[in-house]
């Protein structure tokens, strides 16, 4: 590298930026060079590709409708569960903790993060699933043939379903629920809570009127993030959904997911199969870039407002 | 402890001017017990979430410590009838260890010179707002689509082998190498880098000898931490490395073996000595990880100390 003159910097500069490019390049490549190979499996199968419930292989047919209602429930399904202990954990550190007990917690929710999605697969396919499967048995017979709750939760097959991905996937996104909502009930200005304790509120009160009102939005993309990831697990969902392709409104029956899917079947997939594998990915790329560009949206004003605060 | 706040106002407070006193004097019953249902469901959620990581630290540990134990797991190469015991691990600890190793190599350099850009050369500017703002969109993109891609783009045209695991795990951390080290430049006082430039120092000299030294323990924390992610990644090894049970040292050359992959195949097998060899794979990969994470810690804690 040159010492003097400009030209040391300039160079520097323009490697640091082409650095900084790649980011934007690899995201363009993915779209590109996935899209390319899925092409075939998008042509032969048109729009049915996500409006048919059909896949068979064999018969050339792949309609990813079943896949996709998978992903969605089992994510639904994990926020159902993660939502309320997510924002519990974020409020009990910044809030109701005793101040030497808030750095070991957020280390334990770290470790939650720390290990591997296959661990928790692992764990889920020959712990959780089938300890789980009688309870799930005596909530079905609990609720046989009420109208609603039936449609639901009656009738079990095995401890794997979309209930125990569903589970393990909130178990997985905890973590970053948990430490994003805790960063946005940090910027709360202490006068807020000043404020609601002056005026005789209890902690709860104050927590409700004067903290959830000012993270409301950061909450909300914290828990659009956590969605994201958990659309896109893999491997501990392909282990516990149970690999059955259906449609069904009971949630402890066995369904599949897209990412699931993929891992399952690419091994031993034929060409146009392969194709429709990938075409898979490009609808799960697609989703998740959505939901992570809104959530980052919001996370972003939110992160201005309180640097021009 | 604040489940005091749930007692009946009967019974004399031991101290009559404590803000529990108050509490309980000024408050009606409702609000108390609304106030008291919170503080359970606070305290509640930490436990909820606390026991599935005992559970599964409980069973990796008791079911996996003995495999670990038997003679030839760190030596022995994968057996090929995964349903009979014995056998080892050596071939896919190897392999995780030299593909993050892969990996790191290409996604830290890059990704500390793309945060250098963001902080010291973009700004506020719009080119570094976009990048970042995707660096963290792809922070989110599904490590089985980062499979796919480089499926796609490598591994189609070079086979399976080690490398092609580097290069999707490389993806991964990427974004991760960035954002947290575009962090810790941010913490270098500005002081720093006007000293250098009042010494004569250039910028690009001025980053390297002064910024970056200043900023390491904390980039290296969050380095170790994006490492210690990586090494438990399966979805993006599971096109790229393809199946190997001996040993292989060359990244670029047939296939290879991850511990990842060894515990999503054999956690599928009915065979019970398989799924003891994912026990067993769990542990050493939990370790591995945990090893990285610890690292992490102790080199932040030791960074910021130095700070306060």
């Amino acid at each position: 590298m040159e010492g003097h003159g400009g030209g040391g910097d300039s160079f520097f500069r323009g490697v640091a930026l082409v650095a900084g490019l790649t980011v934007l390049a690899i995201l363009a490549l993915i779209a590109w060079s996935t899209t390319n190979k899925a092409w075939p499996a998008f042509t032969s199968q048109g729009l049915s590709f996500i409006t048919s419930d059909v896949w068979d292989p064999p018969a050339g047919k792949f309609g990813a409708l079943a896949f996709i209602y998978g992903t969605l429930l089992s994510s639904f399904i994990a926020l159902l569960f993660a939502v309320p202990v997510s924002i519990g954990i974020a409020l009990f550190t910044n809030e109701a903790a005793p101040r030497r007990l808030r750095t070991p917690v957020t280390y334990v929710i770290d470790l939650l993060a720390a290990v591997p999605s296959v661990v928790y697969g692992l764990w889920g396919v020959l712990v959780l699933a089938p300890n789980i499967q009688p309870v799930y048995q005596s909530v079905a017979d609990a609720t046989n043939g009420i109208p609603v709750l039936g449609a639901i939760f009656g009738g079990v097959a095995s401890g794997k379903s979309f209930m125990t991905a569903g589970l393990i996937l909130a178990i997985m996104i905890v973590p970053i629920v948990t430490s994003l909502s805790r960063e946005v009930i940090a910027t709360v200005p202490s006068s807020q809570r000043e404020a609601a304790f002056g005026m005789g509120a209890t902690r709860w009160e104050m927590i409700r009127y004067s903290v959830l009102p000012w993270s409301r939005g950061g909450i909300t993309g914290a828990v659009m993030l956590g969605l994201g990831r958990a659309m896109g697990e893999t491997i501990a969902v392909a282990l516990v959904i149970g690999s059955t392709a259906q449609i069904t409104s009971h949630v402890f029956f066995p369904g599949d997911a897209m990412a699931a899917v993929i891992a399952n079947q690419f091994g031993e997939a034929g060409a146009l199969h392969k194709s429709a594998l990938i075409g898979l990915g490009v609808v799960l790329f697609v989703l998740t870039i959505l939901v992570n560009v809104v959530a980052r949206s919001i996370v972003t004003r939110l992160d201005r407002r309180t640097q021009g605060a | 402890m604040s489940d005091i706040d749930l007692r009946p106002t009967a019974g004399e407070p031991a101290d009559p001017i404590s803000t529990q006193f108050l509490l309980e004097v000024t408050t009606s019953r409702g609000r108390r017990i609304r106030n008291g249902l919170a503080t359970i469901w606070m305290y509640g959620a930490f436990v909820v979430a606390v026991i599935p990581l005992g559970f599964i630290i409980f069973y990796v540990v008791q079911k996996g410590l003995p495999q670990v134990l038997t003679q030839g797991w760190f030596t022995r190469d994968i057996p090929a009838v995964s349903r009979k015991a014995g056998g080892g691990m050596a071939p896919a600890i190897v392999g995780t260890l030299l593909i993050t190793l892969g990996a790191t190599l290409m996604a830290v350099p890059l990704g500390v010179l793309g945060a250098i850009y963001l902080h010291e050369y973009g700004g506020r500017g719009r080119l570094a707002r976009l990048i970042r703002f995707m660096a963290d969109v792809m922070t989110g993109v599904p490590s089985i689509v980062m499979g796919l891609f480089i499926f796609t783009t490598y591994t189609l045209a070079f086979g399976l082998n080690g490398f092609g695991g580097s290069l999707a795990l490389a993806c991964l951390m990427l974004p991760i190498v960035i954002r947290s080290s575009e962090e810790m430049l941010r913490l270098v006082p500005d002081e720093l880098r006007n000293g250098s430039y009042a010494l004569g120092n250039r910028k690009w000299r001025t980053i390297l000898t002064v910024v970056l030294p200043a900023a390491m323990g904390g980039m290296v924390s969050g380095i170790m931490l994006a490492v210690a992610r990586a090494a438990g990644e399966t979805a993006p090894l599971l096109f790229t490395i393809g199946a190997a049970r001996r040993l292989n040292l060359n990244l670029f050359d047939g296939p290879n073996s991850a511990l990842s992959l060894q515990i999503f195949n054999n956690a599928q097998t009915p065979f019970p000595a398989a799924q003891d060899r994912a026990w067993g794979a769990a542990f050493t990969l939990i370790a591995i990880v945990f090893i990285l994470t610890v690292i992490a810690r102790i080199i932040s804690s030791r960074f910021s100390l130095k700070h306060s």
